[in-house]
């Protein structure tokens, strides 16, 4: 059995030698890494011809700037190929997949070697140690666990690090809140939204966060918020709230993660090369402009993706911090290059909406998605226009609007509110529909 | 023996109705009844009105989500208990009302009911001798 080692507790880093690289030792080790994945990537045969248009060789990498020779890699690539057609290793070799829900179309599924696995866990552990978290500390992890990778990627990343870990999985708040007295839970990995929910029933049950339960250390991600709502939570539960990203893409969390300091996301420099770029020009934009996040995946065996663009908007805070760590600071997500929504946590596209909705003969083809922050709870709200009345019966219309929420949430997962409203009363825009507000504290 | 209501979806906003109110008055059309339901999100606005047919058609061609349902208008004698024996007559053959609502024209009690079985009820109404009025029996009334 292979013995990862872990640092004496009053050890900063858990990875010192690669945590506190200086900028040049990071570049050197990137061009080092990126010329393995260029080579690994020329045994897939779609990689390879997208390589060889371009002109890319290994041997031609010399510097991280080269890797702007490189083609992007997109969600359409991964679906198009589904589902193992970027592989870059044999099936065998593959220890687990992950997947996306695919209700957009092809699924976009992401495969792992052992390495791979053992690399994402190290990286998770890099971070929760990073915010003071030891082996004798108590995970709790209320992420869904199966396909979504915030559940096994935490868990795996904690029990690297040695804590001991309750799996306790989504949902269920009074359980959660059992768990976190009964086991002396420290440190959570929530969507903040679900905190806020977790910290209502606290209070219906007369639970105080500060005195009940050891709470000290939360990892919130996986849902835009801003920095007012991280504020909230903080003071709410009495903790420090530290914002996670990840995706499935890369592996899922452990991307990047905020330190002591809370001044922006530390990306990891040495697994992955970080870009931001014009969504429109796609050319490099300058250290705090906001652009598209582009990543690379360097340290990947089964699945590395260059040039992926992630569609997340954000720029450079930094590339350096009083935590000793140099690895860049990136800001944390203002929104998104495509019309991709992210609620709870749950990746929507408006399209998906739109299936659902032109399947009743009854509704028109006009809607609009409205995404509100009630209370800190992220709402969707559906309001479709009817196309005929079918019936001037109030039972009837109510039983419409069921059926119809009922359908978007098999198809989205979260149940939006819908509202029926009569023809030709939604907005439009210069002649065109008005399909998504977002009114989210969130962006604003 | 059923008249013809307008029934038009309208939502919640301040101005639906009086944008359903200005076609009826354009195209000249008297109400003689009418009625809107608190509920929330959306209403179902009911109108009876003459010459419901051109109404119907001046409100869809302004793009109004509007239903032309047939309804049955008994007409009982304006006294104590003639709503009671009326409706009590339905009941007891089982006919189930979705909604009614009624209004006073020329001495007269007018009950408006929506049903689901209105050729049933038809047939009640004809065996126990009430009077449902027609839409040329009910011009006439407001005539008068």
């Amino acid at each position: 059995m292979i013995k990862f080692p872990v640092p004496d507790d009053s050890c900063e880093y858990f990875d010192k030698e690669h945590e506190t690289m200086t900028r040049e030792q990071i570049e050197a080790l990137q061009v080092e890494r990126l010329r393995d994945t260029v080579r690994r990537c020329m045994s897939n045969p779609i990689y390879k011809k997208r390589l060889d248009d371009a002109g890319v060789t290994p041997e031609s990498i010399n510097s991280v700037a080269d890797i702007r020779r490189i083609p992007f890699t997109t969600k359409a690539d991964l679906r198009d190929n589904y589902p193992f057609g970027l592989s870059c290793v044999p099936l065998r070799d593959c220890v687990r997949l992950h997947s996306s829900s695919g209700t957009t179309g092809n699924p976009t599924v992401i495969l792992h070697t052992q390495n791979d696995l053992d690399e994402w866990a190290n990286q998770v552990a890099r971070n929760l140690w990073m915010v003071g978290l030891r082996p004798s500390d108590v995970f709790q992890n209320s992420s869904g666990y199966g396909m979504f990778t915030g559940g096994l990627g935490f868990q795996y990343g904690a029990e690297r690090l040695g804590m001991l870990t309750v799996p306790a999985a989504a949902g269920n708040s009074l359980r959660q809140i059992k768990f976190m007295k009964d086991f002396d839970t420290t440190a959570l990995h929530a969507v903040p939204s679900y905190v806020t929910r977790l910290y209502e029933v606290m209070q219906q049950e007369g639970v105080d966060p500060r005195k009940d339960t050891k709470l000290k250390v939360l990892a919130i991600g996986a849902e835009p918020h801003s920095e007012e709502q991280r504020q909230r939570i903080q003071n709410m539960l009495g903790v420090k709230a530290y914002n996670s990203f990840g995706m499935s893409e890369m592996c899922g969390p452990g991307v990047g993660f905020e330190c002591k300091e809370q001044n922006g996301l530390h990306f990891w420099e040495d697994y992955y090369i970080v870009e931001i770029v014009d969504p429109e020009t796609l050319e490099p934009v300058p250290d705090g402009e906001i652009g598209e996040l582009v990543l690379t995946s360097i340290k990947r065996e089964a699945m590395p993706l260059l040039r992926y663009r992630t569609r997340d908007l954000t720029r450079v805070l930094g590339r350096t911090c009083p935590c000793g760590r140099n690895h860049v600071r990136i800001d944390r997500m203002k929104g998104r290059s495509d019309d991709m929504m992210v609620l709870r946590g749950v990746n929507i596209f408006p399209i998906q909406i739109e299936k659902i909705l032109m399947n009743f003969k009854e509704l028109a083809s006009n809607y609009l998605i409205t995404l509100t922050t009630d209370e800190d709870n992220d709402n969707m709200t559906v309001e479709v226009e009817l196309e005929e009345l079918f019936t001037d019966d109030y039972a009837r219309l109510q039983d419409l609007k069921r059926e119809v929420t009922r359908q978007l949430k098999d198809e989205i997962l979260l149940t939006p509110i819908v509202k029926l409203v009569p023809k030709g009363t939604l907005p439009v825009s210069d002649g065109k529909a008005v399909r998504v507000v977002d009114k989210r504290k969130v962006y604003q | 023996m059923t008249i013809r209501q307008i029934s038009v979806f309208i939502d919640d906003k301040a101005g639906s109705l009086v944008k359903v109110l200005d076609v009826l008055k354009e195209g000249g059309h008297q109400i003689l009844t009418s009625t809107l339901a608190d509920s929330p999100e959306f209403a179902i606005y009911r109108v009876l009105c003459t010459d419901a047919e051109r109404a119907f058609k001046s409100l869809k061609a302004a793009g109004f989500n509007v239903l032309l349902p047939d309804v049955l208008a008994l007409a009982v004698a304006d006294e104590p208990g003639s709503a009671a024996s009326a409706i009590r007559i339905l009941s007891d053959a089982g006919i189930s009302i979705r909604y009614m609502y009624s209004f006073r024209l020329a001495n007269k009690g007018i009950l408006v009911i929506r049903t689901d079985q209105t050729d049933r009820a038809k047939e009640v109404i004809i065996l126990n001798k009430l009077q449902a009025v027609s839409e040329s029996e009910l011009s006439a009334m407001i005539k008068a």
